[in-house]
């Protein structure tokens, strides 16, 4: 694919390609990769990478199926490109029982399992990786469109009532209507250690 | 065999359940498949007419370009009678959307610009994609989906009418609405000679493999269908849908394996939607509230392809006694993409008008309307004649009432003031048929003191895979950690589809009476198992066809809470209880997320859902997850579901009705009705949006009304 | 989607170079919408200029009040910023009520106020578009058009504004400063910012070629004023407005309105400020009436269609409301 596109101009024709190489850490490794600068960074870990975790629901930011961790933080991979998010560092469902080492599962997984947080498992992943970044973002005590005062903002993520779980995580859509059952888990994981194991994630910098 | 505490009736895990948290379950497109190329789909964009042309030219000279197919260049299908399964087998467009072109390429990317770089010509027909009462074209049906009769009639409905104190007479519509599976519908498909392996997102694993065998003139078994996981179906995967047959034309094109996902945007046209209703219900009523006729018409649209009609007013034949009655279905085809099934296709949006209808009829009749519904329960099925095999309506009725507190409702609507909300209750009954279809399954006892049950099922996030493990565990008498229990592969031999909430009644008996037959041959052989393992297989064909006649039916009522915001006429659903009667449950772990799950989209369907039918175009404005709204999180508060122990032995060896669809069935009408509760406005149109209950509101917000936050 | 090339910016005025030097090249800071409108073919760029670790990610206090947020400032952090969220809780309200927390985390400031709208034939490229194809025509008017504007419509285009962030700040007299190509730097107020859409409605903004925006500032909030954001949509999270209203309010001690700005969001083809309703409101007590009269008296040059035209009551009665209850807010 090297070369000039169709009514190329000067700068195409000497400098860019339409790919590169390039590294992405995924899960604490680094994988080099050459890609198409096309290619997102759901489709780079679905297809490139055999991650296939992180699902495509929408391929448009309007399900959250996607939805992985970059330096810690919920992103949907669906709207990245892949070349955008080398240096950053990515955390995948494959690799979140990673962050509350040494679990076999990590405490939400654990906790989907138990309520029953899930029917098809497609939504699944996105749920637990957003929930995690939802509970690192109340960890700082971020407000959401739930929170009564804003200023305030909110305490420990065990604070949160449901509403705030609801509100917080809307952007992952189940259509089985697993709903009940996911914010319970949310709330049992929140509750039970305030948000510590997810929030270990979420400095700025470093999901691991 | 030791005896053991049963499993049926605990709550089990899903078995599956660890592999789905921690990303490591498979769903069709992500099989490791060696050398596959990507195919996308070029589809219409006109809404009738003829391809005149397709210049493949520019799509060509890509790089990693392989093919761009046409109607010229695919394999020729067999006739079907699925129409829109005869994927470029003509030139002829029937609707906007539909295939005429694909792209094969060696990466996704690639194939999604070519895609868009195919130029196709069009001889371009007039159209007509507006369903409109009146259209000369509309006709009643012979029979609609599921061998129902088109119309029926008892006594004289009209003179019924006439002669009765109180009369409703209402017109309901539901709007298209798209079954928005998580998991878009994708396939690999890989030809190996003759015989071809689809990884399918898939509810019938069996009857898919039949039905594209059949489709491309290939001895049965020739197709496998590779389905573990599939991410949803709602009835949209029951049979093949256009990708799946595109991924097979276009391997068999090239040679190599193929991919195909349905984008989002490509979904709402290329798979299966609900059709549009339009619902007159006509009820005569004694002023002691029985009822004495019942007209239910309701009108659909289907494609030009096939005349699909749902069974919508099915639900009205079976729900209340009353002498006269009348149902009737009428269609429309129009040039549209064809509707499918969606949930609890027909109950859903004929039990959204029906029971609409009773809670108008209890307000004029100024009677509470659970005991409406009491004073018109049948001692046998009203149109069949049949006794039920069990019906415990009333119980559920009560029951339900009892625990969501609906005891010392004040009738009055628009009443109850909380700030700046309205606040009302609402409830609504529900049913929806036991069905149960042949199926087979095999046992066989491992040497080394395992069991594997084998079925051609799917699980869609049913659970059923974990019911279906206790049911086999129960009848071998062993712990469940003994029976590995595969399914989804139509290897398995024959199964019906995980659709009509029929899957674990069907699946079970097999796997049942396999199990029992397998026990027996263990006891024969004093548990001598060979070196290759002892091997039983069940058909159930003759059971299913032996069975009485009966009416079998789940039911169950709805109640809800809801609070609407004066100011702006936003429905806040605060608490959705559902109570069910739907034979023994296997699992309440996953049943209650089942039913639960049911109520979510009949509470999505009640107040988001919505597809906008784009009549200049002839396909839907809104086309994908921004624009058609599905319930979010925020959107779904306190769901409960409860049933009621109900023992009948009428069903299959479980005691089993299906409850997949029951849950969405009444929960739009309990949702309606308490936003009439509320406000005292009745919303006979879904969705129920902020205009149309603003329409009724008084003009302006209440003084003392505070606008405050949105959210709570 | 056609190829294209990738570029990190070091520094703005490579990055800048770039983009000015082609009409097919654009900056990539979240992405959230451009690879959206990529994907459907809507936007066709050969070549992304990644400004990301460009140096505008900082949210600056000033010690008057106002603040200074950088252009690559994401959502989420703006959001949860402690200053912005007790000095401009409006903007706070307004960015929480968007999109969603995973989108929140990558949509940055600058990004946001550049949002395509979401009308459905924009992003329909098989449909006649004039705001994507100027001149073939608009889709919306004979058909969807629920969603769309009914303020500083044309006959050629009413596609709404989808920001609820840009209507805070609309509201909140946002200056968006920008960087030349040059290097100088320009400060356009943000109600000058967006270009109603007249007969160019692909024409959205005063951005010239490789005009980069570095951020935008806030200046302090008028002495003792109470604001809030309201909005209303069609499910209670994760969706576009139906109409929003972003209100700024002060009052003296005899309860009349020293101050009103509101900024209307979902009824406008641009972050919509309702100047006449704050013209006839300013200096007067707010009664329930005059409320009333003067939030109507804003769409008196409203276009309304068949499927919108719910759109105007509702923002009088959420402007209403809005207004009365910040007023309640300072009494107390």
């Amino acid at each position: 694919m090297r070369g000039a596109p169709p009514g190329a101009r000067l700068w195409d024709v000497t400098a860019h390609a339409f790919h590169s190489d390039f590294a992405l850490r995924v899960n604490g490794a680094d994988r080099p990769l050459t890609l198409d600068h096309r290619v997102t960074l759901l489709d780079a870990l679905r297809e490139h990478l055999a991650l296939t975790g992180a699902k495509k629901g929408c391929d448009h930011g309007q399900c959250g199926a996607c939805t992985v961790l970059i330096d810690g933080e919920r992103v949907n991979s669906c709207l990245v490109f892949a070349v955008a998010a080398q240096g950053r560092d990515i955390t995948t469902i494959e690799g979140v029982a990673g962050l509350a080492a040494p679990e076999e599962l990590h405490p939400l997984q654990r906790a989907f399992l138990d309520h029953d947080g899930f029917q098809c498992g497609y939504c699944t992943p996105g749920q637990i990786c957003s929930a995690i970044g939802a509970l690192t973002e109340a960890a700082r005590g971020w407000p959401s469109h739930a929170t009564a005062d804003l200023a305030a903002g909110v305490g420990a993520p065990g604070e949160l009532d449901a509403d705030e779980i609801r509100e917080r995580m809307s952007g992952n859509l189940c259509r089985c209507g697993a709903y009940p059952g996911i914010v319970a888990a949310i709330r049992e994981v929140a509750g039970a250690d305030g948000g510590g194991a997810p929030a270990r994630a979420g400095a700025a910098g470093g999901a691991r | 065999m030791t005896t053991l505490q049963r499993t049926v009736g605990a709550e089990v895990t899903r078995v599956e359940g660890r592999e789905k948290v921690t990303g490591a379950a498979l769903y069709a497109y992500e099989y490791p498949v060696p050398d596959a190329l990507y195919a996308w789909a070029v589809q219409s964009t006109v809404p009738r007419g003829t391809v005149r042309a397709v210049d493949p030219a520019a799509a060509l000279s890509l790089p990693g370009v392989v093919a761009v197919l046409d109607s010229r260049n695919v394999v020729r299908l067999r006739p079907t009678d699925t129409p829109e399964l005869a994927v470029l087998q003509s030139p002829e467009v029937a609707y906007r959307g539909q295939i005429v072109a694909a792209v094969v390429a060696d990466t996704f990317e690639t194939a999604r610009q070519a895609a868009a770089a195919v130029r196709v010509e069009y001889d371009v027909d007039d159209h007509d994609a507006e369903l409109t009462d009146g259209d000369p074209r509309i006709f009643v049906p012979d029979t609609v989906n599921g061998g129902y009769p088109g119309h029926t009639e008892t006594g004289d409905v009209e003179a019924a009418l006439a002669a009765a104190p109180v009369v409703l007479d209402a017109t309901y519509t539901t709007p298209p609405e798209h079954t928005a599976t998580m998991e878009p519908h994708a396939t690999i498909a890989v030809w190996d000679g003759d015989t071809l392996t689809l990884y399918n997102g898939d509810q019938g694993p069996w009857m898919t493999a039949a039905r594209v065998a059949e489709l491309f003139g290939l001895p049965e078994g020739a197709v496998r269908i590779v389905a573990d996981h599939t991410g949803g179906g709602f009835g949209s995967k029951a049979i093949p849908r256009p990708p799946t047959v595109l991924a097979a034309l276009a391997a068999r094109a090239v040679g190599r394996p193929v991919k195909v996902a349905a984008t989002r945007q490509q979904m709402f046209t290329m798979v299966s939607y609900r059709t549009p209703t339009r619902q007159r219900i006509r009820l005569g009523a004694e002023r002691d509230g029985r009822l004495t006729a019942i007209w239910h018409d309701a009108l659909q649209q289907s494609s030009t392809l096939t005349p699909y009609c749902e069974q919508t007013v099915t639900c009205t034949r079976v729900m209340y006694a009353a002498r006269h009655r009348r149902t009737t279905h009428r269609l429309a085809q129009l040039d549209v993409p064809t509707p499918s099934w969606m949930r609890a296709p027909g109950e859903a949006p004929g039990m959204f008008a029906l029971e609409s209808a009773m809670d108008e009829l209890a307000v004029e009749l100024g009677m509470d309307p659970i005991d409406l519904r009491v004073a018109n329960e049948p001692a046998r099925d009203p149109e069949t004649g049949h006794p039920f095999s069990s019906r415990n309506l009333v119980a559920c009725l009560r029951e339900g009432a009892a625990r969501f507190g609906w005891a010392g409702r004040d009738p009055a609507p628009g009443r109850r003031r909380e700030g700046r909300w309205l606040a009302g209750t609402g409830v609504a009954a529900c049913n929806y048929p036991a069905l149960t279809w042949p199926s087979t399954a095999t046992a066989r006892a491992e040497p080394g003191g395992g069991f594997t049950v084998r079925i051609a099922a799917a699980d869609i996030g049913t659970g059923a895979r974990t019911a279906l493990t206790q049911v086999a565990a129960d009848e071998l008498g062993v712990a469940i950690d003994r029976v590995t229990l595969d399914i989804g592969r139509s290897a398995y031999g024959q199964a019906p589809w995980a659709g009509g909430s029929m899957g674990l009644s069907s699946w079970g008996w097999a796997v049942s009476k396999a199990c029992r037959a397998l026990v027996k041959r263990l006891d024969e052989v004093s548990g001598a198992i060979p070196p290759d393992g002892l091997e039983v297989r069940a058909d159930t064909a003759e059971d299913v066809e032996a069975r009485r006649a009966f009416s079998r039916h789940a039911y169950g009522a709805q109640f809800a809470e809801v609070r609407v915001d004066a100011v702006t006429g936003q429905v806040r659903v605060d608490r959705l209880l559902g109570m069910f009667a739907a034979g023994r449950v296997i699992n309440p772990r996953t049943a209650g997320s089942q039913l639960r799950g049911g109520m979510c989209m009949g509470l999505s369907t009640a107040l988001y859902e919505n597809l906008e039918t784009d009549p200049r175009f002839g396909d839907f404005a809104n086309h994908d997850l921004a624009t058609y709204h599905i319930a979010a999180h925020a959107d779904v508060r306190d769901v409960q579901a409860h049933w009621l122990e109900e023992d009948d032995d009428e069903l299959n060896p479980m005691g089993s009705k299906g409850i997949g669809e029951l849950g969405i069935v009444g929960t739009a009408a309990a949702i309606a009705n308490a936003v009439y509760h509320a406000t005292g406005v009745r919303v006979r149109d879904l969705p129920i949006t902020v205009e149309r209950v603003r329409a009724g509101l008084p003009a302006g917000p209440p003084a003392g009304f505070s606008a405050g936050p949105s959210t709570r | 989607m056609k190829p294209f090339a990738y570029e990190r910016a070091t520094d703005p005025g490579a990055a800048a170079t770039l983009v000015a030097d082609s009409t097919e090249a654009v900056y990539l800071a979240g992405g959230t919408n451009l690879v959206d409108l990529m994907k459907l073919g809507v936007t066709e760029p050969t070549l992304l200029v990644d400004i990301t670790r460009l140096p505008y990610d900082t949210i600056e206090h000033r010690p008057d009040g106002g603040v200074l947020i950088g252009a690559l400032v994401p959502g989420s952090r703006l959001a949860g910023d402690l200053g912005v969220r007790e000095r401009f809780p409006a903007l706070a309200e307004a960015l929480l009520s968007g999109a969603s927390g995973q989108l929140r985390t990558v949509a940055t400031t600058g990004g946001n106020l550049l949002q395509r709208t979401r009308c459905v034939y924009f992003q329909d490229v098989t449909k006649p578009c004039n705001k994507r194809r100027p001149e073939t025509g608009c889709s919306a008017v004979q058909g969807l058009h629920r969603d769309l504007a009914v303020l500083g419509t044309s006959d050629f285009c009413l596609a709404g504004h989808p920001s609820d962030m840009a209507v805070a700040m609309a509201a909140l007299d946002a200056v968006v400063h920008l960087r030349r190509v040059n290097g100088s730097p320009r400060a356009v107020p943000l109600n000058d910012f967006y270009l109603l859409p007249g007969d160019t409605p692909h024409r959205e903004t005063v951005l010239q070629p490789g005009d980069l925006i570095t951020g935008v500032e806030l200046p302090p909030p008028p002495e003792g004023a109470a604001m809030s954001y309201r909005k209303v949509r069609d499910r209670w999270s994760y969706a576009f407005a139906l109409v929003s209203v972003a209100a700024v309010v002060a009052t003296d001690a005899d309860g009349t309105l020293r101050e009103i700005r509101l900024g209307l969001g979902g009824v406008g083809t641009r972050p919509w400020r309702a100047r006449e309703t704050e013209r006839l409101l300013t200096g007067r007590e707010p009664t329930e009436e005059r409320l009333r009269e003067a939030a109507r008296a804003e769409f008196a040059s409203a276009r309304p269609l068949p499927q919108n035209a719910f759109k105007i009551d509702l923002a009088v009665d959420v402007i209403t409301a809005a207004v009365r209850d910040l007023v309640g807010r300072q009494r107390r």
